[in-house]
């Protein structure tokens, strides 16, 4: 029993620090990637550099392999502090952290040789699914287990961001792999045609709302409140905010399939559910935001706050972004451009990954025994360089995207195209150099993260925090 | 467009489920104190130095 008067801490200390190393890996390929589309040639026609193979590493590394090692350190940390309880099964966390590594590396391999089951953000092969399975079923008995023998009588409303993420991810997953394979390393999913492109967007942008939203918005409810030492400004409105996104959430997927295939009223149904979206999206950013409300001056001196209520405005962004894009009219401009894009990264890198940051930043040094990083001057500097990358991306994103939409809709008096195909690609041409200045700048950041974090942690023994004796009930 | 037939029950299956977990929550008082819940994160005890020296002090040294 001795063990249980600390937090388990060492798995925490796993996930972060791979958090911060598959951020830079990730975000690499994206540089390359990105250059790629500036010099086709650049790395010399070699197969498994070529871009349609790395493009889905880049998206499986930062999506899965930082966010989601973000989220494993996080939501073990909130719900083991919050709970006032070690992780449930030790063991068992340790196999979530050892699996979800094989998972990357056995990605990392797969991926630039070719094998891809073809599934946008699933595109790893049947055998690693099946790992997947097995990884996401200890998690959740790791994450509810620890639920269940909580001392606190309350569950934070953190937890149930972090719990609806856990679940729903696990019921996309089986959903969308449905697969039979034909060799150890080819699988040919059981759907075919619209039906198959229905799930595949019925899971990615349930994809988008649990794991890039709702997890994040599990980090938001605990480190904001946490750095700015203040509650949630509305804690009733964190309540309606959780049961209103996790109510109106699962119908948005068709809007990635305007003017397809599919039926004329299920674009409608998704287009109406993403609109519907903007409600509980802007309650939960404006319940962050307004956590400082009458400490405003907090966030002038801590880069910290700056990086976890700029994501909350990013996060603002895009959820506004978003519905408007899936309005049929306005989605039949951005559709298939660059606009897209941008409208993703806006998520990604400001809301996800400087959610993320901010919280690493908040969790590393305390798993080490020390209250703040080794440089907060560097965290500043982290912030800006990140900001404008973000800025740069977006809005090169923006100005192609509408630019390709135009062009490719513009139509002469006597009903030809004005424009061929090659010449919206010449017009893009520039706007791709800002955008691999912008991701150069983003990665930049995530190196001096990295820098920060080893002069925070090298020489320092690891400290797992006791568990305070009950305060209140 | 039969995928709709499994993943549109699916749905309204969840929206139940949903809607049971909300319930079982309201009776078993998850929703009774809406105010201190908030607070509550903050009164955890986890400030690392906090064995050194006493942690008001600490936390107000640190604000400046």
């Amino acid at each position: 029993m001795e063990i249980q008067t600390t937090y388990n801490y060492k798995v925490l200390r796993q996930f972060s620090i791979m958090s911060v190393v598959w951020g830079i890996v990730g975000m690499t390929v994206g540089v390359l990637i990105a250059s790629q589309l500036i010099w086709p040639d650049l790395t010399y026609g070699i197969p498994w550099l070529s871009y349609g193979r790395l493009r889905p590493l880049h998206t499986n590394a930062v999506i899965f392999a930082f966010g989601g090692s973000a989220l494993f350190a996080t939501s073990y940390h909130v719900v083991q502090r919050t709970c006032q309880v070690r992780l449930f099964c030790d063991r068992l966390a340790a196999f979530t952290f050892w699996g979800w590594q094989a998972v990357i590396v056995l990605a990392a391999i797969t991926l630039p040789l070719g094998y891809n089951t073809s599934h946008e953000y699933a595109e790893l092969e049947w055998p690693i699914d099946i790992l997947i399975t097995f990884v996401w079923v200890a998690y959740a008995i790791v994450y509810f287990g620890t639920i269940f023998k909580r001392k606190t009588k309350h569950i934070y409303v953190a937890n149930w961001f972090f719990g609806a993420f856990i679940l729903t991810i696990a019921l996309l997953h089986i959903v969308n792999s449905a697969e039979i394979p034909v060799t150890f390393w080819k699988s040919y999913y059981v759907y075919s045609g619209v039906q198959d492109a229905m799930v595949q967007w019925w899971y990615g942008h349930n994809a988008v709302g649990f794991f890039l939203t709702a997890g994040f918005l599990g980090m938001m409810y605990y480190y904001v409140p946490k750095q700015a030492q203040r509650p949630i400004y509305s804690y009733r409105l964190s309540v309606v905010h959780f049961w209103a996104l996790i109510f109106t959430y699962m119908w948005a997927g068709p809007h990635h399939l305007h003017y397809t295939a599919l039926p004329d009223w299920t674009q409608s149904l998704g287009m109406i559910f993403s609109l519907i979206l903007i409600a509980p999206s802007w309650g939960g950013m404006i319940n962050g935001i307004m956590t400082l409300s009458g400490a405003w001056h907090k966030l002038r001196e801590d880069p910290i706050l700056k990086f976890l209520i700029v994501s909350l405005s990013f996060y603002g962004m895009a959820t506004f972004e978003g519905p408007m894009m899936s309005i049929k009219t306005v989605n039949a401009l951005s559709h298939y451009t660059d606009w897209t894009i941008g409208h993703v990264h806006g998520g990604a890198l400001g809301w996800v990954a400087f959610m993320s940051i901010g919280s690493l930043y908040y969790l590393i040094p305390r798993l080490f025994g020390e209250n703040k990083m080794y440089s907060v001057r560097l965290i500043a500097l982290h912030f800006w360089i990140a900001t404008l990358g973000v800025v740069l991306y977006i809005s090169a994103m923006w100005i192609a995207g509408v630019t390709q939409g135009l062009m490719w809709r513009a139509i002469n008096p006597d009903g030809t195209l004005t424009y061929s195909f090659v010449e919206s690609v010449k017009a893009t041409y520039p706007f791709y150099g800002i955008r691999l200045l912008g991701g150069i700048l983003f990665l930049a950041g995530m190196f001096i993260m990295a820098y920060n974090v080893f002069k925070t942690v090298v020489g320092r023994a690891p400290v797992d925090a006791p568990i305070p004796q009950l305060v209140t009930a | 467009m039969d995928i709709l037939y499994l993943l549109i029950p699916l749905s309204v299956v969840l929206v139940f489920l949903i809607g049971f977990v909300f319930w079982l929550a309201l009776r078993t008082g998850q929703f009774d104190d809406l105010e201190g819940a908030g607070f509550r994160i903050l009164l955890d005890d986890d400030d690392p130095q906090a064995k050194a020296d006493p942690p008001r002090h600490k936390a107000e040294t640190e604000m400046k």
